[in-house]
């Protein structure tokens, strides 16, 4: 019955995706009327695993296998599945990150588990069934499915459902699991990290741009934007395409899925599959020449203007108003 | 060496969604379908590391006949032989369980999938179907280069990149920047008409999760226009109203 939430870190610490997961993990236990335990992986300090029972995990295992030297999806879904067993846990929950891709779904066969990915609610529980809400068709629909297998694991959509206090007092259980040696078919060589930037799935706010800029040359007044809002950037797809800036900014239907609180579209006519993967964002704001432009339909707030008049006077009103 | 690229057939996406019998059903009537894009970037790198005839490629689809013109594109764009699986997809565990059973004992080094179908967005089955055969894999890959049997793959994280090292045999979920989506040639499509496209019976498998019914977003209220020129306006309310900055 019980629940088991493995939280991810980054070298040692924990983003707010890692508090978001064991909130709702929290969350799901009060309304399954069952306990939480909360598992992390690799170098960390019990000082940083201690901040887990702020939001509801009293027991908190960590794993730290010698064998294995950072992510490796084979191994660490191998201790995560252990401590599932082990800790009696029916529901796995993980935050849905680039690696929760990797990790996850492994999770399910190995647990013969129905798998829900992605999910930007608490389940519905009544009539003894256990069905989630999770986008579909790249944000242009919400599906609502019935996990049917008695084990679940669930990823969880970052940023759908918030991080909320629950202070506990925690306690710091070693684990360790049996690892095969198949478990081991990948060795991370390299990370590289644009460490000064805010990463664009975590982001709470975005400032986007569209072919509306002109040119690559254009963006210093994006960035300046978003480093005062303290926003990630993003871009539309011709505008990565055309290499002015980054795949990995690209958002919308091919791109990636992001719900920021905020999200500015600038110089961006709204494309169906572009408005697709930022549809679940709370606040939109469009700003482009074009009143017709088919952004102005999902947005909240929006300015028929010129980005090369519009985005200095953003700039301007953001420091007067620090 | 061996190559299997898994592709899928989605709705074209300019294509507006909706649904049928009571919201439990996506409304296929007049939606084009198109080969996965992120498919396409499988196939087109699947299609570099081959040339020169240094890997076959045979493409796999587990779906009804009405996908065949997909397959028809993959073979056009140069696959060497298909294999349709012919079932509806219940559910990605499924399509997973026919994938492996498949796979199992026909030596791919490197088995290709789309980092997500763009309509159900799960982004399992890769990692399933690695799983379910006991292999390695690596999700949301935007490169990969081969050395022998030895594959180095970036892949993409929260704000960086992971420079990986992989053992063959490998399943890898491929995203933008691993390759460009090609587009087939007169020769490619006139050829893809007489390669081979065998359909097999699916294995007896289960599935794990049922959708229940569709549901569209929330419509937003109408759009709060600010003068242009006057852009401070849209930071207070951001700020006082809206409560995001």
């Amino acid at each position: 019955m019980a629940i088991l939430v493995y939280v991810e870190h980054t070298e040692g610490k924990f983003k707010k995706s890692a508090f978001e997961v064991v909130s709702y993990a929290s969350a799901l236990a009060a309304k399954m009327g069952t306990s939480l335990s909360a598992l992390a992986i690799g170098a960390i300090e019990n000082s940083e695993l201690l901040k887990l029972a702020d939001y509801g995990a009293q027991k908190i295992l960590h794993a730290s296998p010698d064998s294995v030297k950072g992510f490796v999806n084979q191994a660490y879904a191998s201790i995560v599945a252990e401590a599932a067993t082990s800790e009696q846990s029916d529901v796995v929950c993980l935050s849905n990150t680039f690696s929760a891709k990797g990790l996850a779904p492994r999770i399910a066969v190995k647990l013969g588990a129905s798998f829900g990915n992605g999910v930007v609610d608490l389940p519905d529980l009544s009539d003894g069934k256990f069905c989630i809400k999770t986008t579909a068709f790249s944000g242009k629909a919400f599906s609502f499915e019935e996990l049917t297998q008695l084990k679940k694991v669930i990823t969880i959509s970052p940023n759908s459902f918030g991080v909320t206090e629950q202070k506990t007092s925690g306690n710091i259980v070693p684990f360790s699991a049996t690892l095969g040696s198949t478990d081991l078919g990948t060795l991370i060589k390299e990370i590289v990290r644009n460490t000064d930037k805010i990463s664009l799935p975590d982001a709470e706010r975005v400032v986007s741009a569209g072919r509306g800029l002109k040119g690559p040359e254009n963006w210093k007044m994006v960035e300046e934007l978003a480093e005062l809002l303290g926003a990630a950037t993003a871009c539309s797809k011709p505008v990565s395409d055309a290499g002015w800036r980054p795949h990995s900014e690209h958002v919308g239907q091919t791109g990636i899925t992001i719900s920021p609180n905020l999200y500015i579209a600038i110089g961006i006519s709204g494309a169906i599959q572009h408005i697709a993967g930022v549809s679940s964002s709370k606040v939109i704001v469009v700003i482009n020449t074009d009143p017709e432009a088919p952004f102005f339909k999902v947005a909240d707030y929006g300015i028929v203007g010129d980005a090369f008049d519009v985005i200095p006077k953003l700039i301007e009103a953001v420091k007067a108003n620090r | 060496m061996k190559f299997l690229v898994c592709i899928s057939n989605v709705p074209d996406t300019t294509s507006k969604i909706t649904f049928t019998d009571n919201n439990t059903l996506f409304n296929s009537a007049g939606v084009q379908y198109i080969l996965n894009p992120y498919d396409e970037l499988g196939i087109a790198r699947a299609l570099e590391l081959a040339e020169g005839g240094k890997a076959t490629i045979t493409v796999l689809h587990v779906g009804e006949i009405s996908a065949e013109p997909t397959i028809r594109k993959a073979l056009a764009l140069g696959a060497d032989d298909a294999v349709r699986i012919n079932s509806k997809p219940k559910d990605a565990f499924f399509v997973a369980s026919q994938i492996a059973a498949y796979a199992k004992d026909k030596k791919y080094d490197i088995l290709f999938f789309g980092r997500e179908s763009i309509d159900y967005n799960g982004a399992q089955v890769c990692s399933m179907v690695a799983e379910l055969l006991g292999i390695p894999s690596v999700s949301i890959a935007k490169k990969l280069a081969l050395e022998g049997s030895i594959a180095t793959l970036d892949r993409e994280i929260e704000g960086g990149i992971e420079i990986i090292q992989a053992n063959l045999p490998l399943a890898i979920s491929c995203s933008e920047g691993i390759s460009e989506p090609k587009i087939p040639n007169m020769r490619g499509i006139m050829s893809a008409r007489s390669k081979p496209l065998l359909v097999i019976e699916p294995i007896e498998g289960p599935d794990f999760t049922h959708v229940l019914r569709y549901e569209a977003p929330a419509q937003r209220g109408k759009v709060k226009l600010v003068e242009a020129g006057d852009a401070e306006k849209l930071i207070e309310l951001l700020h006082s109203q809206a409560k995001v900055i």
